[in-house]
């Protein structure tokens, strides 16, 4: 097994693209270093990406903010991005203990692709992108583009997401993001969702968008769940509305954590607590 | 050598205090050495291949790839283990377990073990060696394996306890039963009666620290081990039996102990790895993964429990019966058997029966947890007697009030009851301001109470003042509760010193002679009894020693405060001489000042707890949490209040995860899904208000100080008060261990939806 520790996407890239062996990259590697020691995965090289100095960065843009790839869940928890995105950035503060939020990135939490990762129903309802850049060309995703199953991404070989993009925020707009776990911490989610909000100024909701986390293979973005409250106050009916096309668009599986039942219902429950915290924080009443 | 073991009412000096323990330090600074912190110049690592399958037949298994990798030292099989065990049945079934012989019999079951220079060595080792499996069915739930038609174990395993035996083999191990009077004629005449069958899942211990040794055993029959175990003197004999060596040339020591909880009171893998140190001539250390610790250690039983109890109006039991199916994993075990001996001991009945059925499954072979068997049984009853008192419209704590044993009531699993305390823990329960606090929307409150015998055994102390005059105290049991602090206290009364001069530390197998293992909450009675008896000893050579330093006869010296003293004035006008200077003396006035003792101790004192617990629901999610809970229990006497309150804490903390959590969770194909502490969920500090505790001191008759054990009885009653407490949050009986979301979830969709029926 081959470390490299490069300093550049680049020639991270490079090293990625010509490697025969399997090879994984190493951000936080609070996934990466359990399966390691659990025995579960024997790669023949490790490329870690925290040197590169631009996957170190949150820059704030003209179009909104840019996340590198190797930005530990608590340099985005004190950054500038959670007072525009406090749903993305609880989301993200979620994983693990204090301990883990030093090292896990968000960016890790999306290509590890569990359908159960906290940050990536934030991320999608939140329309965030994902910057790749591969050994031909860079490109830009949207983050539900990236995990194709668990543990399974679209990923090219040699490609690498380099950094986030997170829109800018007009005004009354807010996000929220819940999770149901049987513990208070520490643990994954059997069953969660992200809403993101716009208002109008009446306080009726004119953009929406509601991603559901561990319901299916992956994160589900689900539209039939944002138009039932857009064009409402959220009141209680549109909020039964939006629960109900919440636990219709689920597939779950009956596991360890949870039952296809237990989660279609409580997808509804998260998805309509979770609208009433995101509309709150865009100023609705 | 005579001694008195009754209780006295003896006042205290140091006993009862709180000074700091003696292992904080080390602890906290990290210097404390565990089961791994030991090596050896030369040492291996130890690691073991365990069966991927429920349940197979082992065809053969090829070792000749792995033992030519360079750098493995050693490979075994069970070839390495021939049986030495002489017809002892459970030797032999621990030896099984070790090592499968001919079949594995669950996920996880050990089939061969590898020594080489470095764990990557080992690893690759293991892969290495081709085993050829033949399936068999399988069965791992304890309803479906006692179901005609399940896959059979054992072909020879026909029911004990049977009359006439059966000629069919079955994985019913063996029946049991007790009780008393008639309980036909009893539920005759009951005005109401409950009847409930209940399920609990199977739990780990869930302590921190894995199984670890460090092994060296040389071709000579002589060798060495450093172990985590809750019992050095017992894994020395197991070890010394199942490896044919004489057990005094085992030395067995044992290391710091991050937890144990019963689990550590049994072998595992340090037999392999003393086998697979003199294979290889070189000291092995063997440290389970926690993978290898939840799959293949001793979690609890999993149970299915039928309760039935009847009741007068007025309030008083008339009748109660219970049939208790635990399995033990693939073994007989004797856990259905304390199921329905603690099942009513908290009761005085005049009517009672209870049947325990041991049942086998492929799951790994159950050790004792905590109070072993009672928590599982004390859900089912206490359940069944809330019910009860609410149908007959009565409090449910005055309800066990009326019911409860005391003092001369014939217990369910048979012996007389001497002065106890459960009904203290009752009144004081109805009295503490926690019962009349007020309680929100979607809050429940549940009580319960609970019983363990406690124990006594053999036990070796002694007790040796240096030539400064401070004292050391070395017991053989595993101090797993703070008994090193409680030894030091005892021995500080006793010679009247102070704590602080007095350090107690846990000899290793040669310095001491046996020592049962540290279980059945016996150590504060046995090896406090037994510094009793040790310090009065020495007491003893220090009057004669002061006896003859004044050259007076010894029965014209006393002892008081830690000095000697002419017993009057006939006896001479001598000042007091302290111990220090008895001990600076030593050297002339005949050696050594020790004192030491050795017995079975007898007299343990049963103990009984009481518990309260607040509960809210999210009747939207069925999330619960834990808003409140406080534990009342008999210590018979806190040595160490401090520690006491911990293990009171302690017990109601893993009782709380495993009500509501935790649970080993098998899939269709009979291997462990959740083998880890992410999904084997125990509760992380946020989980948990803090535990408030009330301690109440009724004196057991046969110690010196009046001590019972405290260590096991506060895990018997949380299932059971906070099923009452979520059952009540939610207006449905849960009769499902754990009580985790999805299962409240659906109990309220279920009762929402009869609901709308009736409707």
């Amino acid at each position: 097994m081959r470390y490299e520790a490069p300093s550049s996407t680049k020639a991270a890239v490079t090293l990625l693209t010509k490697e025969k062996g399997k090879s994984a990259i190493l951000a936080g590697g609070t996934d990466l270093l359990v399966r390691l020691k659990g025995g579960f995965v024997e790669p023949d090289l490790i490329v870690d990406i925290k040197r590169i100095p631009a996957m170190r960065e949150i820059k704030k843009t003209a179009s909104g903010f840019q996340v590198g790839a190797a930005v530990s869940g608590n340099e985005l928890g004190a950054s500038v991005v959670k007072k525009a995105w406090p749903g993305v950035v609880e989301a993200a503060n979620l994983i693990g203990s204090k301990q883990v939020q030093g090292r896990c990135t968000m960016v890790g939490n999306l290509c590890n692709a569990s359908p159960a990762a906290d940050s990536v129903p934030a991320l999608v309802a939140a329309g965030a992108q994902a910057v790749i850049v591969g050994p031909k060309k860079k490109r830009t995703v949207p983050v539900e583009k990236i995990a194709t199953g668990p543990g399974r991404t679209s990923l090219a070989k040699g490609e690498i997401v380099e950094s986030l993009l997170l829109p800018k925020r007009p005004a009354r707009a807010g996000d929220a993001y819940l999770r149901f776990i049987p513990r208070s911490e520490m643990d994954i989610a059997v069953v969660s969702a992200g809403v993101s909000l716009v208002l109008d100024a009446k306080g009726v909701v004119k953009e929406a968008r509601v991603a559901l986390g561990a319901v299916a293979p992956t994160v589900l973005l689900v539209a039939p769940a944002a138009k039932a409250i857009i064009g409402s106050k959220l009141d209680d009916a549109a909020l039964d509305k939006l629960a109900a096309a919440c636990s219709a668009a689920c597939s779950p599986i009956d596991d360890k954590r949870g039952t296809i039942e237990f989660r279609t219902k409580v997808a509804g429950v998260l998805a309509k607590r979770a609208a009433k915290i995101a509309y709150q924080r865009a100023g609705g009443k | 050598m005579a001694y008195d073991t009754n209780f006295t009412g003896q006042k205290f000096k140091v006993v009862g205090t709180r000074p700091l323990r003696p292992d904080g330090l080390d602890k906290v600074t990290g210097r404390a050495r565990y089961g791994a912190d030991v090596s050896a110049p030369g040492q291996l690592v130890g690691r073991v291949l365990r069966s991927p399958h429920a349940h197979a037949k082992i065809v053969k298994i090829d070792t000749s790839k792995a033992e030519k990798l360079p750098g493995v030292k050693a490979v075994i099989t069970s070839a390495d283990l021939p049986d030495l065990t002489n017809g002892d049945a459970g030797m032999y079934d621990i030896l099984v377990n070790c090592m499968a012989r001919g079949k594995a019999l669950y996920d996880g079951h050990a089939v061969a073990a590898v020594a080489a220079v470095d764990a990557a060595t080992a690893r690759k080792a293991l892969k290495l060696i081709n085993v050829e499996y033949k399936i068999l069915p399988h069965v791992t739930d304890v309803d479906e394996a006692v179901k005609p038609g399940a896959p059979v174990l054992h072909s020879k395993m026909f029911t004990d306890g049977v009359e006439p035996k059966p000629t069919k083999a079955s994985n019913v191990a063996k029946r049991t039963e007790f009780g008393h009077g008639d309980v036909e004629k009893g539920f005759k005449e009951a005005d109401v009666i409950v009847e409930r069958s209940f399920k609990t899942e199977q739990t780990h211990q869930g302590y921190i620290e894995p199984h670890a040794c460090l092994a060296n055993l040389g071709s000579d029959g002589q060798g060495e081990m450093w172990v985590c175990t809750q019992g050095h003197f017992v894994y020395r004999n197991t070890c010394a039996t199942l490896l044919g060596l004489d057990a005094a040339k085992l030395r067995v020591t044992a290391s710091e102990i991050g937890g144990g909880f019963g689990g550590k009171t049994h072998v595992w893998a340090e037999p392999l790895a003393l086998a697979l140190s003199r294979k290889a001539n070189r000291p092995v250390k063997l440290v389970m993964t926690r993978d290898e610790v939840f799959k293949a250690s001793g979690p609890t039983s999993s149970t299915s429990i039928d309760v039935k109890i009847g009741a007068t109006k007025d309030g008083r039991i008339t009748a109660a019966t219970a049939t208790l199916r635990y399995q033990g994993g693939p073994f007989l075990g004797m856990w259905a058997e304390l199921g329905a001996m603690t099942s009513y001991a908290c009761y005085d009945l005049k009517n009672v029966k209870t049947v325990g059925y041991e049942v086998v499954v492929n799951r790994p072979k159950v050790a004792a947890y905590r109070a072993p068997s009672a928590p599982m049984a004390a859900f089912a009853v206490e359940s069944v007697v809330d019910e009860l008192a609410h149908k007959i419209g009565m409090d449910a704590v005055a309800f066990r009030i009326k019911n409860a044993a005391k003092e001369g009531t014939k217990s369910s699993y048979g012996p007389t009851y001497g002065p106890i305390g459960i009904g203290p823990t009752l009144e004081a329960a109805k009295n503490h301001p926690h019962m009349k606090a007020p309680l929100k929307k979607n809050q429940g409150r549940g009580m319960a109470c609970g019983f363990w015998f406690n124990f006594g055994g053999q036990t070796s102390t002694s007790l040796n003042v240096t030539p400064d005059g401070s004292v050391n105290v070395s017991v053989g049991t595993i101090d797993v509760g703070g008994s090193r602090a409680s030894m030091a206290l005892i021995a500080a009364e006793e010679l009247g010193v102070p704590y602080e001069n007095v350090r107690c530390v846990v000899a290793d197998t040669s310095s001491l002679g046996h020592n049962d293992m540290s279980d059945g909450s016996r150590v504060t009675f046995s090896s406090g009894m037994n510094t009793v008896i040790a310090a009065r000893n020495a007491k003893k050579v220090l009057i004669q020693r002061a006896a003859k330093m004044w050259d007076i006869p010894e029965e014209a010296v006393t002892w008081e405060d830690g000095h000697a003293k002419p017993a009057g004035a006939n006896a001479g006008n001598f000042p007091p001489l302290s111990l220090k200077e008895i001990a600076a003396a030593a050297g002339n006035t005949g050696g050594p000042i020790a004192g030491h003792n050795e017995f079975v101790a007898d007299g343990a004192g049963v103990s009984f707890a009481t518990h309260i617990c607040d509960v809210e629901l999210d009747p939207e999610t069925g999330a619960t949490k834990i808003i409140r809970y406080t534990v009342i229990q008999d210590a018979g006497k806190a040595i160490h209040p401090s520690y006491v309150e911990g293990q009171y804490q302690g017990g109601a903390a893993q009782g709380i995860g495993w009500a509501l959590n935790e649970e080993y969770v098998y899939g269709k194909d009979g291997r462990l899904q959740n083998a880890g502490y992410l999904d084997y969920r125990i509760p992380v500090c946020s989980d948990l208000p803090m535990i408030d505790t009330v301690i109440l001191e009724i004196p057991n008759p046969n110690h010196p100080y009046g001590v019972r054990g405290v260590g096991e009885t506060s895990i018997v009653p949380p299932l059971a008060a906070i099923a009452n407490a979520v059952s009540n949050a939610a207006g449905v009986r849960m009769t499902h261990i754990p009580m985790s979301p999805p299962r409240i979830l659906k109990a309220l969709d279920d009762q929402a939806k009869t609901k709308a029926k009736a409707a």
